[in-house]
């Protein structure tokens, strides 16, 4: 009888434990993975790549299609130069799409926003987004109004 | 001057000893032929080891939890960000709070037991009883407590999250009024199942094995008198506490620090 309950009690903790572990995944991480899935690589050319690291966002009409693997800088052009790793279900970008730095929110993360434009060749691995808009550095932002602001007296 | 370096050399020689002899006697517990009759021992020890600290893992889980929903709440409300406290309280509990604190309870409550009691076996001469009968006492009483602590540890830490995740549910929640569907949903945004959980269930594990390691070898080699005993336990929970923090650190650096 006593052996029976030292059984069964070491059982119901490893079951408690494999359970809350099954929780920590569900519940907790969400059945969020980062799984290895297929992904095929693109880059784009910026002027300022501004606060954008590795791990970053790239977002297309909001939605997470991918993420920044690398910054570096292109060295016959100068310009920053984003390496992103896009989910390859998502294989219907066209060439002539734009990408353009954003930033969540006033002082949030910064993150690439894709806007699709319209041609019908899609982009596939390894090529080179040109239509890009640079990341928003506030400074420069406030020593252009500032400027103007001089500008018109 | 030279007596002094001498005694330098000696002191390290010595040590390099102590450790390639900790080295061998858990070589020889780890790799023992499993065997039908040796299950019940390891289920006498995982009950030792893993329920009986299974209580006091689940009060300082929930109260870890509840002072980090506590403390996230009123640093974040300053920013008005008071929505990200699950994200905070779960972030802090798997990657670091739960494998180190668990550890350190694991350690003063499990190791320094595991350290007396085959300490107090060798100092009334049970060990070399038992190797008079032809029984190695590395596979009989070492070993099982080896692998209780291996398997018991990670179950605990991962006990010890989950509860902890609701205790600071139970204060940011239920009684300070953060939005239940923004607790959990910030929390599963940022919180990812390989990156965090694992990687706190891959320290855990590593715990687990220096614990049951320091403990078992400091009960096993210890001085067999009363205060050799004493001294052996202290040093098990001194030791082990310093081992944990210190590899803490290590893993940490290797698992979160290279982002950038």
């Amino acid at each position: 009888m006593n052996k029976r309950w030292l059984e069964l009690s070491v059982g119901l903790m490893m079951v408690a434990g494999l359970a809350a572990l099954v929780a920590l995944a569900l519940q907790v991480s969400g059945g969020n993975m980062s799984r290895n899935a297929e992904h095929y690589a693109i880059s784009a050319l910026f002027e300022n790549a501004a606060g954008l690291g590795p791990k970053a966002k790239v977002t297309m009409a909001g939605v997470i299609v991918g993420e920044v693997v690398a910054v570096g800088i292109d060295p016959h052009t100068l310009m920053a130069e984003v390496h992103m790793k896009i989910n390859s279900q998502v294989n219907y970008i066209s060439i002539d799409s734009s990408a353009s730095i954003l930033t969540a929110g006033l002082l949030g993360e910064k993150y690439i926003g894709l806007t699709v434009g319209a041609e019908d060749d899609v982009l596939v691995a390894g090529d080179v987004i040109e239509d890009t808009q640079s990341a928003l550095v506030l400074e420069e932002l406030i020593s252009q109004f500032l400027l103007n602001v001089g500008d018109n007296k | 001057m030279i007596n002094l370096i001498a005694d330098l050399g000696a002191g390290l020689l010595t040590r390099l000893v102590q450790i390639g002899q900790a080295l061998l006697m858990l070589l020889q517990a780890i790799f023992v032929q499993p065997k039908a009759s040796s299950l019940p021992r390891l289920m006498q020890q995982l009950f030792v080891v893993g329920v009986q600290s299974l209580i006091i893992m689940l009060v300082s889980a929930l109260f870890i939890g509840m002072v980090l929903g506590l403390q996230g709440y009123t640093l974040l409300s300053a920013y008005g960000s008071e929505q990200a406290v699950g994200q905070m309280v779960a972030l802090t509990l798997v990657r670091e709070l739960s494998p180190v604190v668990a550890a350190l309870l694991f350690a003063g409550r499990a190791g320094s037991a595991l350290t007396a009691e085959i300490g107090l076996m060798k100092a009334t001469e049970q060990l070399a009883s038992l190797e008079m009968f032809g029984i190695d006492p590395l596979h009989r009483i070492v070993a099982p407590r080896f692998w209780a602590g291996m398997i018991s540890l990670p179950l605990l830490v991962a006990i010890f999250s989950l509860v902890g995740i609701y205790g600071g549910h139970l204060v940011a929640v239920d009684w300070l009024g953060v939005y239940s569907g923004s607790y959990w949903g910030n929390m599963q945004q940022a919180v990812d199942f390989n990156e965090d959980v694992l990687n706190g269930m891959i320290k855990a594990l590593v715990f687990a094995f220096l614990i049951s390691w320091i403990a078992l070898y400091q009960g096993y080699s210890c001085v067999p008198t009363s205060q050799g005993i004493s001294a052996a336990t202290t040093r098990t929970v001194v030791y082990s506490s310093l081992a944990i923090l210190g590899f803490d650190f290590i893993l940490t650096a290797l698992m979160f620090g290279g982002a950038v």
